[in-house]
């Protein structure tokens, strides 16, 4: 009941400071820490394969690739005249504040990902009764069921990552 | 034990929160953290609706959104670059013309 709880007030909370922040870096930490509460939920819905899923795949790939290009662009705030104007007064804003939150987070996510790993662990020693939470039939399910659908998503991968590539490169003729 | 209905609600307020965020901002790189809660919260009800199924074919369609969502990360940031290169903004405001 009480982590139940927990983790959604906290996946809420962050979410709303996710829309709520006006420098980008911000957003993209709350949202990690969006989607940890969100793999506890997954953990505590008995499916722990998808909680490990969601740390390494969404909270480690994905939002880096955000994070990535935030700081890439280097375009903290929104474009108001306010916001330029702040700036020139404080000039560059300290970073110790988000180096402790992210010190923060990354050690809840690692203590989640042990969690979930050994909730994984636990169902797979308690055989029958856990079969749907078992990683072996997630992995029959995809290469039998659905392997249709898994063969067009590396395709879809593939077109992604030429797009990616073309749209992101330096025009030459331009410049 | 939390009922079903408390993750659907749950799920339903994050893609709420999702949706506010995609119309309310005016940054393309908050727009897209936005559809990236949205996502998440469909995940989440994929996953409990498989619970309650007893079945993990919910499991496996959170797989494919997943793939869906890194494609969507990859491209939309990929656009994000190159309209900033264009215009040194991200404020969505300021690419009014579809001319390049």
């Amino acid at each position: 009941m009480t982590p139940f709880y927990l983790l959604a007030f906290a996946a809420i909370v962050s979410s709303l400071l996710v829309i709520a922040q006006r420098n980008p870096i911000y957003s993209v930490m709350l949202l990690i820490a969006s989607f940890g509460a969100l793999s506890g939920l997954y953990v505590l819905l008995e499916a722990p394969f998808v909680a490990v899923t969601q740390i390494i795949v969404y909270a480690g790939a994905i939002m880096v690739l955000f994070l990535f290009v935030v700081m890439l662009l280097n375009a903290p705030h929104e474009d108001t005249d306010e916001d330029l104007a702040r700036r020139e007064q404080t000039g560059v804003p300290s970073t110790s504040g988000l180096r402790v939150f992210g010190g923060t987070l990354a050690l809840l996510l690692g203590i989640e990902l042990v969690w979930a790993v050994v909730e994984m662990a636990q169902a797979s020693a308690s055989t029958p009764a856990a079969a749907v939470s078992s990683v072996a039939e997630i992995g029959v399910l995809l290469f039998t069921e659905y392997s249709f659908a898994f063969e067009v998503t590396s395709i879809l991968i593939l077109v992604a990552m030429v797009g990616a590539v073309v749209l992101a490169r330096r025009d030459e003729s331009v410049d | 034990m939390p009922s079903l209905n408390d993750y659907l609600l749950l799920s339903a307020i994050l893609f709420a929160i999702g949706t506010a965020g995609v119309l309310i901002r005016r940054n393309l790189i908050t727009i897209l953290l936005s559809v990236e809660i949205m996502l998440n919260a469909v995940n989440l009800t994929f996953v409990a609706f498989g619970r309650e199924l007893g079945a993990a074919d919910g499991q496996v369609i959170v797989f494919f959104v997943m793939t869906v969502a890194a494609a969507e990360a990859a491209v939309g940031l990929a656009i994000v670059i190159a309209l900033f290169r264009h215009r040194e903004s991200l404020n969505p405001e300021t690419f009014r013309t579809l001319r390049w």
